[in-house]
């Protein structure tokens, strides 16, 4: 019995969309504003856990070919690393530190280290939200 | 370290050596090499006679633990110089014995043997000589484990396993107990060190833990010692081979106790307490032992229950000398230290008698194959020699004229009788007790040294009953027991030979600061002493003890000597299976294996603990001033939160449980948003979201078996339980408000509002708070989740197949 989901496609693709700009937005608003690494991953698993539902897990993930096993390992390494680099300059472990930098398009640009120590977060939040939501999923037995 | 330290030590040494020799030499019996040892260390021991007998001493030092206190010292005077002697001359006597006694190479684990041997050689050596009571604990329980181990030596038998396990139980419980003793001495007086302890004997005297030390210290003596009511294990350990049983159970190990006892007479002596608890026990195990002893049928049985009479006969005496604490001898004479003379003097001679009977009747098993005096008889022609020498132990043993059990026993009678003429701690009534017992308990012994003795070389042979054709033993079984039993015509005839050179500065070491400084013991001990009090009561045990043996067999068929057993194997026996049984039913009965038990315990347990602290502490403060106004918002949310909460455990339907679920988590979400906290309300929605999704997800996994519907059990515990935890956290959380008005500690938000952009260039606190102030909290944190979603993936994927019990 095969349904006619088009409603439910169509609607999806354009609110996904919507939903990772948003996370996305969560995500960089962070520092000064609510949202964070935190907030932002649970939004943008929520995105990616919409086209899963609404399309079967086999198609999306040929579309999205991420493996969320390592998504997390490269998240602990964002964060551990930024610790360590603070160490590295012989500062305590996690110091962190901001800078206004001029760049040629973009203008003036606030940057900061606790960025990359979020943006950690926010990769394993979305690897472990997806992780075991799709591996309880799958389970057949 | 010194050459003393060393000779501790050598037993140990050579201990390890022992297998090498056992395995790579097998022509020659290991024995050969392990008995060079206590014969070079008793001809070393010797040396130090007249050192010691001239009434000096020697210490030497050799720090261990000295942060603490603990110095393996050594200190050598009269006492410790007689047991180790004891310990040397008869170990090398035991060695000889045991090469013809187990002689064969082969059958026998002869490198096992000789190493717990050696180990409790050196143990013992280790308690005698040492001056440090933490030492003399540590080789204590050395003795006590190789004491096991040679019990259990055949350890395919199922009887020495159980003596074994006996004798471990009851010594090592007394030996707990005495370092609890000797903790509580080191708490008076600061210091582990024997002779300091004695120096400060006057201090310690009128502490209040005084007598909690006495007592845990006599719980170790008497434990080791076999006294009443703590003898149960030594009949039982008999199952050991004669040679352990020889060594071990009559000449050194039983006496360690003793020479605890007579050790710390210094430190205790004084009080009223040690006289009647050492006198009375010993006393009471004097009669008790020689009584039980003529209902045995095993000879080894009864020379155990001899032993522990003997045993009980020294420790009273060394009871009854420490009456002279109490007495200046100047003026009083000799009277009351003739106690601590005749325990000394018992001690030697007891040593000798009861080494040789362990091994003539070592030797009448070995010939025979039995040991049961029912089936011996008539060995008289057939084992001369063995005869003989039996005759010599038995009549020491039984107090006769002209060997040196005669002699200590006159003393005995003395001290006894010198014991109603004591005008102290109620003696002048209750004393008349003492030589009544020791009179009776002396013709028990007489008629129970009379049967082992009769029964075993008189009447008629019975070859029929005997396994082995009977024939005198070999000279290496005999040479043991024959110069065991010359030692006990020698010190019968010549009993001064010992009265100088050792008596004299052991009574001084029992005794010390009751003769006045350069004073002597003056010790003659002879054979006639007059038609005196005393020659009367022996002339009336012989006479008695005759009357007792003869009528034996018109009472042996009463129950009394049909049971052989001990009446108090029965309490020991029964606690065993008690203990047992009863921590079976308190481990049943909480160890439900329900998770929903443990769950009450715990909820039981915090109420418990917290409403203990709260009343007792008087911590309740309900303070409705400083509370912040209420808005409706929160009035409504509190009141559908309460409503979903309350409804929450009456709903029958897994699905709609889930979703009231999911309900409370929005309603938390929104509560965030009221007390503005947009970060937690936006992470609170999306988790319970995500709550839900996973629960739903597990739903469909449930098995389909357990699908039915189902309304929870009302459970009235549960009901109690519950509420009583949430009145407890409630009124924790009411009174900390309150008290933190009342005690106003400065919060550090302060810090956080001002610093955020400043310090941290960020205006969300919350944000910065996470990945900048606390930034090692958050790294840890998504460590958590992902070891969780790593767990998760374990779980699924990688799927035991069989029916594993994880």
């Amino acid at each position: 019995m095969k349904k006619n989901l088009l409603m439910l496609h169509t609607i999806t693709r354009i609110v996904a969309f919507i939903i990772l700009s948003f996370s996305v937005f969560l995500f960089f608003a962070g520092h000064n504003n609510p949202g964070g690494g935190f907030i932002g991953g649970l939004m943008t698993a929520a995105a990616l856990l919409l086209l899963y539902v609404s399309f079967d897990i086999k198609s999306i993930k040929k579309v999205i070919p991420f493996n969320y096993t390592t998504m997390i390992a490269v998240g602990m390494l964002f964060a551990i690393g930024t610790g360590v680099a603070s160490m590295l300059r012989g500062f305590p472990f996690l110091t962190q530190f901001d800078k206004y930098v001029t760049f040629p398009i973009l203008g003036k640009v606030h940057l900061t280290t606790a960025l990359p120590f979020d943006l950690g977060v926010y990769l394993v939040v979305v690897g472990v939200t997806l992780l075991s939501i799709l591996t309880i999923a799958e389970d057949d037995a | 370290m010194s050459l003393l330290h060393l000779v501790v030590l050598a037993p140990f040494v050579l201990a390890i050596l022992v297998p090498f020799l056992f395995k790579y030499i097998r022509q020659v019996h290991t024995g050969w090499f392990v008995m060079i040892l206590p014969l070079t260390l008793f001809i070393y021991f010797i040396q130090y006679l007249p050192i010691i007998s001239r009434g000096d001493t020697i210490h030497e030092q050799q720090p261990w633990v000295p942060s603490l206190g603990m110095h393996f010292d050594i200190y050598l005077d009269g006492l410790s110089l007689l047991f180790a002697l004891l310990i040397t001359g008869i170990g090398t006597l035991v060695v000889l014995y045991s090469i013809y006694y187990l002689y064969n190479k082969k059958k026998e684990a002869l490198g096992n043997f000789y190493v717990y041997l050696l180990m409790f050689m050196g143990a013992m050596l280790g308690v005698v000589l040492s001056d440090n009571l933490i030492v003399i604990y540590v080789f204590w329980e050395l003795t006590s484990l190789a004491s096991s181990l040679l019990i259990a030596y055949w350890f395919h038998k199922e009887r020495s396993r159980y003596g074994a396990q006996k004798s471990m139980l009851i010594t090592v419980s007394g030996g707990f107990a005495m370092l609890a003793g000797f903790s509580l001495l080191y708490v008076m007086t600061n210091t582990f060190s024997i002779r300091e302890i004695i120096s400060q004997a006057d201090v310690i005297i009128t502490n209040p833990l005084f007598i909690p030390a006495m007592l845990c210290v006599l719980a170790g003596a008497f434990t080791k010692s076999a006294q009443f009511p703590f003898h149960i294990w030594l009949p039982d350990a008999m199952e050991a081979p004669t040679p352990v049983s020889a060594y071990l159970h009559s000449a050194t190990m039983v006496k360690a106790g003793i020479y605890l006892v007579a050790r710390l007479t210094p430190v205790f002596g004084a009080a009223p307490q040690w006289f009647w608890i050492v006198s009375g026990f010993g006393i009471f195990t004097l009669i008790w032992g020689s009584i039980s002893a003529i209902r045995q049928k095993d000879l080894k049985a009864i020379l155990a229950f001899g032993t522990i009479s003997q045993l009980g006969l020294i420790m009273s005496l060394i009871g009854l000398g420490s009456a002279a604490f109490h007495y200046d001898v100047a003026v009083v004479g000799t009277l009351y230290y003739t106690a601590t003379l005749a325990a000394v003097f018992h001690l030697i001679n007891h040593a000798t008698f009861k080494g040789s009977l362990f091994m003539i009747v070592g030797i009448v098993d070995h010939e025979t194959g039995t040991r049961d005096i029912r089936k011996l008889g008539g060995l008289m022609t057939i084992m001369p020699i063995t005869f003989t020498v039996a005759l010599i132990g038995t009549l020491s043993m039984a107090g006769i004229p002209p060997f040196n059990g005669f002699l200590s026993k006159e003393m005995f009678f003395t001290a006894a009788i010198n014991a109603t003429t004591l005008d102290i701690f109620n003696m002048q009534t209750l004393g008349i007790l003492f030589p009544i017992i020791a009179w009776v308990a002396s013709i028990f012994t007489f008629a129970y040294c009379m049967l082992m003795f009769v029964r075993t070389f008189l009447g008629k042979f019975k070859p029929e009953k005997l396994e082995k054709e009977v024939h005198e033993a070999p000279i290496g079984l005999l040479i043991p027991p024959i110069i065991l039993a010359s030692l006990v015509i020698i010190f019968g005839l010549f009993p001064n030979l010992l009265a100088y050179t050792i008596i004299e500065p052991t009574m001084a070491s029992i005794l010390p600061n009751v003769l006045a400084e350069g004073e002597r013991f003056y010790v003659n001990i002879y054979h006639w002493h007059g038609f005196n009090t005393e020659l009367f009561m022996t002339i009336g045990v012989v006479l008695f003890g005759a009357l007792v043996f003869l009528n034996l067999k018109k009472w042996s068929e009463t129950t009394f000597f049909l049971k052989e057993r001990d009446p108090l194997n029965w309490v020991y026996d029964n606690s065993l299976v008690w203990i047992v049984s009863g921590s079976t039913k308190v481990t049943n009965m909480q160890m439900t294996g329900l998770l929903r038990d443990y769950f009450v315990f715990m909820g039981v347990f915090i109420v418990g603990l917290m409403g203990y602290t709260m009343v007792k502490y008087n911590i309740f403060a309900i303070d409705l001033v400083n509370i912040a106004e209420v808005s409706p918002y929160v009035f409504i949310l509190v009141i559908v939160l309460l409503a979903t909460t309350v409804l929450l455990p009456f709903i029958s339907h897994r699905i709609t449980a889930i979703i009231a679920t999911g309900v409370i988590g929005f309603l938390v979400a929104l509560l965030f948003v009221v007390f503005r906290a947009p970060d937690l309300a936006l992470t609170q929605l999306l988790v319970e979201t995500v709550m839900v999704v996973l629960f739903l997800l597990a739903f469909y996994h449930l098995p389909e078996l357990r699908k039915e519907k189902f309304t929870p059990r009302f459970k009235l515990t549960n009901l109690l339980v519950s509420i009583g935890v949430g009145a407890v956290v409630t009124l924790t959380a009411l009174s900390a408000h309150a008290m933190s008005y009342a005690n106003p500690i400065q919060s550090i938000s302060e810090y956080f509002i001002e610093n955020s952009y400043e310090l941290a260039a960020g205006k969300n606190i919350v944000n910065v708070i996470l990945v900048d102030f606390r930034g090692l909290d958050t790294m840890l944190e998504i460590l958590v989740l992902a070891i969780a979603a790593l767990g998760i993936v374990v779980l699924v994927k990688l799927r035991m197949t069989g029916g594993e019990d994880v």
